[in-house]
């Protein structure tokens, strides 16, 4: 049911420049781990590099126990298109692609996990609305149901609170506590050190560079956070080639 | 009653070429209806003029080689359409441009290479009159070529149909639990082609892209859902053609122009009192509920 991450000296980035340099370590089954740092620190990189939607620039992420389709990823900014004519109810269903792929019907037992999935993020009575018709909140706790049903033993959440209320972000972080009871792993990119420290035993502090991988308490700790914030933003443009060995 | 006959069953019931007008224009009505959905929910919607360009090239080799035959021309056209189509996609699909990008460079690049091959003979004919049929002169050839088309397409939807829609509503999901996305809008595009040459041949360019287009658009203002959004764009578009072709019928108008007239009647219409984003919501304010 679980699966691990092994970052090997892992670079990845953009046109040669790394967003995410030389990072080594592990995520272990069952993790529940928060990535923090900031903007422009490589965390939604190193997602969608543990996605597979970016492949490494050198080194290697090993996916244990899971490939790339048992992973369960909501991406900060998903790019679905809220015009669609689609009811919530079917998006959500999407989330059971694994069973039924292109062909499968859902069937009676799909219908109640739909059901149920919707019912546990507290959209019940908004099955049959359109797509359209929801909030920002709303939206993502659809997005959050369709995740339940994905039924992933890695499950990545990129920025998953940004702009939701305190309850929604309470249910939902219910929600990621109990995909960690079920020894799931999460790893989430988070910017609210409170929550961190409230819900994630583990804690990478990234700054394109690992600054602290450790239990959370360690991690955040005063100084590692100003280190995090002397990174340099921008690419060097005129950079050389980066001569660290692999 | 008689007038009833006289305004509605009396053309086809007296005239073959009106019955052959009619049955090839419902045809391609059932197959225009989801492609045209799809062309607009992914925002392709002037891919169809574009395609319209692209296929010139195709065309203009099968009349080079076997002169004015409707197969070697449609062959020609297909074959142009699909790899302008599937150039555009790769494209689109691995590096930076869009496929709106993609398609424009590529069709473009087609139409003059077309129009260059069409020089190279010093036929003075404009082949884009000699492209286009009239819905009014369907022979047995034409109808069965709309006949296959609209089946097929009926049946790919189908065997595509969730990936499509996934594709359009949520691409990075549809990335992240299949490897259908790339080969399923490829068969879309496929079906897109296939649809717009197959029209152009026996209707005439216009008649294919307003029937591809007007009808789905107008679906839009009426539904909540694709698949209803589907049933609606085929039973407005086979609509506009039957009434399109009794009114030019009995006005004398020119047929395909009066089919898209029609149509376009119908897109006003949905524009104004669609129940979903139409004008009069805009305009016309009942109170507003309690909850």
């Amino acid at each position: 049911m679980t699966g691990a991450l092994h970052f090997r000296d892992l670079t990845l980035g953009y046109d040669r420049h790394p967003a995410v340099h030389h990072l080594s370590g592990e995520v272990r089954e069952g993790d529940l781990l928060a990535i923090c740092g900031p903007n422009g620190a490589g965390k939604s990189t190193l997602l969608k590099g543990i996605a597979g939607v970016l492949t490494p620039l050198s080194g290697a992420i090993d996916r244990i126990g899971c490939a790339p389709r048992d992973i369960a990823y909501l991406p900060q900014a998903a790019d679905i298109d809220r015009s669609f004519p689609m009811r919530v109810v079917d998006l959500v269903g999407m989330g059971l692609w694994r069973g039924i792929g292109a062909f499968g019907g859902i069937g009676r037992a799909g219908r109640a996990r739909i059901e149920a999935a919707i019912a546990a993020v507290g959209l019940s009575g908004f099955e049959d609305r359109a797509i359209g018709a929801l909030s920002g909140g709303q939206m993502q706790r659809m997005l959050f149901a369709r995740l339940l049903l994905q039924d992933a033993p890695v499950i990545l959440l990129d920025e998953p609170f940004t702009a939701i209320d305190e309850r929604t972000t309470s249910d939902l972080l219910d929600l990621i506590g109990r995909w960690h009871g079920e020894k799931r792993t999460v790893v989430a990119v988070l910017h609210d050190f409170e929550v961190v420290r409230r819900h994630f035993p583990r804690t990478l502090l990234l700054a394109r560079e690992q600054v602290a991988w450790d239990a959370t308490p360690a991690a955040l700790k005063p100084e590692n956070l100003l280190r995090a914030r002397a990174m340099v933003e921008a690419f060097d443009q005129q950079a050389n080639e980066c001569e660290r060995a692999a | 009653m008689q007038a009833f006959y006289d305004l509605v069953i009396a053309p086809f019931a007296e005239f073959e070429f009106m019955r052959r007008a009619l049955v090839g224009s419902l045809a391609l009505s059932l197959g225009a209806g989801p492609i045209g959905v799809f062309l607009l929910l992914r925002r392709m919607s002037l891919v169809g003029d574009a395609m319209a360009h692209a296929i010139l090239p195709g065309a203009a080799i099968g009349y080079l080689v076997s002169g004015l035959s409707l197969g070697a021309m449609t062959l020609g056209g297909l074959v142009a359409g699909c790899v302008v189509a599937l150039l555009a996609g790769v494209v689109a699909r691995n590096t930076l441009l869009r496929e709106d990008a993609s398609l424009a460079s590529f069709y473009i690049i087609s139409l003059a290479a077309g129009v260059t091959l069409v020089s190279l003979k010093g036929s003075n004919i404009d082949l884009l009159q000699v492209l286009f049929g009239s819905v009014l002169a369907l022979d047995d050839q034409a109808l069965i070529l709309l006949a296959s088309i609209s089946t097929l397409t009926l049946l790919a939807v189908a065997a595509i149909y969730r990936p499509l829609v996934l594709e359009c509503v949520d691409p990075g999901f549809l990335r992240s639990v299949s490897r259908a996305g790339a080969p399923t809008h490829l068969a879309f595009l496929f079906l897109v082609v296939v649809n717009l040459v197959g029209g152009f041949q026996a209707m005439g360019t216009l008649l294919a892209v307003g029937v591809l287009m007007l009808p789905a658009i107008s679906a839009r203002f009426w539904c909540e859902t694709v698949g209803a959004m589907i049933a609606a764009a085929c039973l407005i578009a086979m609509a506009s053609c039957a009434a399109g072709l009794i009114v030019s019928y009995h006005l004398g108008l020119a047929t395909g122009p009066t089919i898209i007239l029609a149509a376009g009647s119908a897109y006003l219409v949905s524009l104004a009192f669609g129940p979903y984003g139409g004008l009069a919501r805009r305009f016309v304010r009942p109170r507003h509920l309690e909850a």
